[in-house]
């Protein structure tokens, strides 16, 4: 009867393609099309089923359209033996040829689906967008038969791994395609084992499910291999779950630095206890939340370097804040740390509460520049941009700082005030206008830290106090006076803060630490990196 | 004659201070149960309540003073120790409601049969008897204080640091108390309490009893504070805070000391707090914020560091303060004022309110000492 049929269709075919101006090459192709449009003729659920199969193999563009058509009743067979769909627009168009027929052929019948039929066809469906045109549904697609490893699907997909053209694409396919042959009953094992490499050499959470589910007939060495390919995943596993944690780790001891570093300043250099240092971070956070509302408000343009602008701005707001409060309170409080941490504990709550006032209670929000949006992978784990920005904006403040302390002559003033103020005072330097200016150092990097926060936490009165204690904890277990025990402690403290964060939940883990630091301090008061020789007895 | 020995450790100051505690001791509750509701004389029932709570942070100041003004450890984690005394007692007035609960559970407060608790953990075990608990209202921040004081002092953790780690003390258990795993309540704490020692805690009558309880409280707590101050022990206390080292030089063990009236008054501070409970009826982790142990830090600096009655009257000072600003249309203000307070006392009145007047009076009878001397020079 094919026989019979193929003239017809063939003419059919040319014509069409005549009529259309498409090159006669296209009827090579049409060959699936042609049977499956003579089996839908007939009308029967087996041919139908068959067809539904012939049509998702053609690989052509309208493939998709005709078989959701069929699902809805819509592809009929005319009078004339025409296969012809509606398609969602109103068009009709001939299966075959895939063209728009100039009107509805006449006597035309709709082809009768059941329960059985429309199985078929959501399988289909799902096997036609593994050869979509779209890479990122070709991808979907392949991941979904990766997740559903339904055998029905493998021919469609070996027929896509056939023609696909993107590596990283085709081998998503070949590992869907590796998960079928593994779990599928009836396979050998020499294609067993095979599989079960490809499986391992995917390596991630999911390819864990198909190689546990290993059918009970396959072979001893199959079983095998298949545990250890569990085996090798669950220590891959195990490594990158390491290095996410040091990553997260790492992003968090950068925080954690970022809010030291003008402590370690105020607090390690000079020996203020600075109860306000959080709410320095806090105003840092608002200055950029100001910037960008003069930035949109103004010349929406520029938003994209609003925290390039926060920058200087936070510094020099924050760093000024910090001079007038030298200047009007702490100076006189010199050699009297205790009470120097209660007078900036009623400056820190004063700031907080003229903040609240003019800005109100409530989170404001601060937007993300598009560069630091997005995130890119490695191995297993994603990293976001924005993240990385925060790392390197502390180091770089880290090591601004510790140059400016060791190469500039502010620095070399700030040191010799330290050290021995009135031998520092008798060789002309002006010990008042450094206290001032180291104490406005120390506050300004607080507002820098402030515009770094802002990316990643809620900007409200608040902030502040979240840091605070952190940010001493960090000094004290570092070393006072110590910029580089500062370092070595926010980073070590944020590492081992997010290692224990999956065995004890996130605030046990941190009690755990300020227990530990409580402790460690018993043990050694001055901190990890203690300053030796005279400087002790102060 | 036991008087008469307290008295003779008193100076004029403590014996007015214990004078107008004994005063309050007679007149609030007669103006609020003898004089009639509508006699301007009479004291509401909530005005006792809210008086009863002054006292017990004017002991919980008294704690604080006898730690930092004799013996030079600032700490700011005294609120820790106020709370574990108040959850002492708000455990044993939570196993007091019984079946009286919103799931009428016998043994298990409502909170834990809200989480799908089974049993009573076994920290809760005994607080339904009031000796077992007013036991642990001293024991548990007693021993606290004991365990962290032994690490601290024998390390010779002082000044700043031991501030500090004393802050850390306070947050971590804060963050632990907030968690609703500990059996504690999570963040809502404690409260809803019914019977106290059988006595319903609403009650007009259970009320005047717990504030003269509180005024009483205060009172020993004062007498023993000043007992220890005016003692050889004392004396070694401020030897230890005006210089740690030569004291330790002359062979007294500095941490003995140190530890034995940290602990004191860590226990006093738990006294406070469980005082505090039924009187304004809730305890919740809020209690343990650093931010309250620091406002204790400035009711203890406005009243006169090291002047024990000084502590008192400051606590009172600042919160009826607070009260006044934060219940009419100054409350936006408050933290101004608080803040403006703390740099304001630290900069012009390090001796605080009593020790200022102190230092007033003994400028002025000076004066007069010169006046009579220049007065009576030409006589001779």
């Amino acid at each position: 009867m094919r026989i019979i049929r193929l003239p017809l269709t063939a003419l059919r075919w040319v014509a069409s393609c005549l009529l259309l101006g498409l090159v006669f090459t296209h009827a090579a192709q049409a060959g699936p099309l042609d049977d499956a449009a003579a089996l839908f003729a007939k009308d029967s659920f087996t041919d139908t089923a068959r067809a539904i199969e012939l049509v998702a193999e053609s690989g052509a563009e309208h493939a998709g359209p005709a078989i959701e058509a069929l699902n809805d009743r819509r592809l009929f067979v005319a009078a004339d033996q025409t296969v012809y769909f509606r398609d969602a627009a109103g068009a009709f168009i001939a299966l075959v040829s895939g063209a728009k027929l100039p009107s509805e052929p006449a006597g035309g019948n709709g082809v009768r689906v059941n329960n059985r039929i429309r199985s078929v066809i959501n399988t289909a469906l799902g096997t036609l967008t593994l050869q979509s045109p779209d890479p990122a549904k070709r991808r979907a697609a392949a991941e979904a038969v990766f997740k559903s490893r339904s055998p029905d699907s493998e021919t469609a997909l070996q027929a896509a791994i056939r023609n696909e053209k993107i590596a990283p694409i085709r081998e998503i396919q070949q590992t869907a395609l590796a998960a079928i042959i593994a779990t599928a009953p009836n396979r050998s094992d020499i294609d067993r084992l095979a599989a079960i490499e490809v499986l391992k050499e995917r390596g991630d959470r999911e390819a864990l499910t198909p190689l546990n589910q290993i059918p009970a007939e396959a072979g001893a060495n199959v079983k095998d291999a298949a545990k250890a390919a569990v085996q090798t995943i669950n220590n891959r596993l195990a490594t990158w779950s390491a290095v996410q944690n040091a990553w997260y780790g790492v992003s968090l001891g950068s925080v954690l630095l970022l809010a030291a570093i003008g402590l370690a300043i105020t607090f390690g250099v000079m020996g203020i206890i600075n109860m306000a240092h959080g709410e320095m971070v806090m105003i840092g956070a608002y200055a950029t939340f100001i910037i960008q509302e003069i930035i949109r408000q103004n010349a929406p343009g520029l938003f994209e370097y609003s925290l390039a602008i926060a920058i200087p701005a936070a510094f020099i707001i924050a760093g000024t804040i910090g001079i007038a409060m030298e200047r009007l309170v702490i100076r006189h409080l010199y050699g009297r740390p205790l009470e120097t941490l209660l007078a900036t504990w009623g400056i820190s709550l004063i700031l907080m509460q003229a903040i609240r006032t003019l800005f109100g209670p409530t989170n404001r929000e601060v937007g993300a520049p598009a560069f630091m949006s997005g995130s890119f992978r490695i191995g297993l784990i994603d990293i976001t941009y924005g993240r990385v920005w925060i790392v390197g904006f502390a180091l770089v403040v880290f090591f601004a700082v510790l140059a400016l302390l060791r190469f500039t002559p502010l620095g070399l003033q700030m040191r010799a005030v330290t050290q021995n103020r009135r031998m520092a005072a008798s060789m002309g330097i002006r010990t008042a206008r450094v206290d001032a200016l180291t104490f406005g150092l120390g506050s300004g990097i607080a507002g820098l830290a402030g515009v770094a926060l802002s990316q990643i936490d809620n900007v409200s009165p608040n902030l502040g106090q979240s840091y605070i204690i952190d940010s001493f904890m960090v000094v004290v277990f570092g070393g006072v006076g110590n910029l580089w025990g500062t370092l070595v402690a926010a980073l070590s403290l944020g590492i081992a803060n997010k290692f224990l964060e999956p065995f004890a939940g996130a605030v046990l883990g941190k009690i755990a630490l300020l227990v530990f630091i409580i402790l460690f301090i018993q043990k050694r008061p001055r901190g990890l990196f203690a300053l030796k020789g005279r400087a002790v007895e102060q | 004659m036991i008087t008469q020995a307290i008295l003779a450790r008193l100076d004029l100051r403590g014996r007015l201070f214990l004078g107008a505690i004994l005063a309050a001791l007679v007149l609030v509750p007669v103006l609020n149960l003898v004089v009639p509701a509508g006699s301007p004389f009479h004291v509401p029932t909530w005005l006792v309540s809210l008086l009863g709570k002054y006292l017990c942070y004017a002991i919980l100041a008294l704690a604080l003073d006898l730690v930092w003004g004799y013996c030079g450890i600032l700490s700011l984690g005294h609120g820790a120790f106020f709370a574990l005394g108040g959850y002492a007692m708000g455990m044993y007035l939570m196993r007091q409601i019984g079946t009286r609960g919103v799931y009428g559970h016998p043994v298990l407060p409502d909170f834990m049969v809200f989480l799908n608790w089974k049993e009573l953990p076994w920290f809760w075990y005994g607080f339904d008897m009031f000796p077992f608990a007013l036991l642990m209202v001293f024991l548990a921040p007693g021993i606290l204080a004991f365990v962290f004081g032994w690490f601290a002092f024998r390390s010779r953790v002082t000044g700043v640091y031991l501030s500090i780690i004393t802050q850390a003390l306070t947050y971590a258990l804060m963050l632990a108390f907030f968690r609703n795993d500990m059996g504690f309540g999570g963040n809502n704490g404690l409260t809803d309490f019914k019977d106290i020692v059988g006595f319903p805690v609403q009650a007009q009558g259970t009320r005047v009893a717990l504030f003269a309880l509180t005024l009483i409280a205060l009172a020993g707590s004062y007498i023993l504070a000043r007992a220890i101050v005016t003692s050889k022990a004392g004396k070694v206390l401020v030897a230890v805070r005006d210089a740690e080292s030569r004291t330790r030089f002359l062979g007294f063990r500095v941490e003995r000391y140190k530890l034995f009236v940290f602990t004191l008054s860590a226990m006093m501070a738990g006294l406070a707090g469980a005082l505090y409970v039924p009187q304004v009826g809730i305890i919740n982790p809020s209690e343990f914020a650093p931010g309250n142990s620091i406002e204790v830090v400035i009711w203890v600096a406005v009243g006169g560091r090291g002047t024990l009655v000084g502590a008192a009257i400051g606590a009172i000072l600042v919160n009826f303060a607070k009260t006044t600003f934060t219940t009419g249309a100054l409350a936006p203000y408050w933290l101004f004022a608080l803040g403006g307070l703390f740099v304001l006392t630290t900069l012009y009145m390090p001796k605080g309110v009593i020790g200022t007047y102190a230092e007033w009076r003994e400028k002025r009878r000076e004066r007069a000492t010169l006046a009579a001397h220049a007065a009576s020079k030409p006589a001779e």
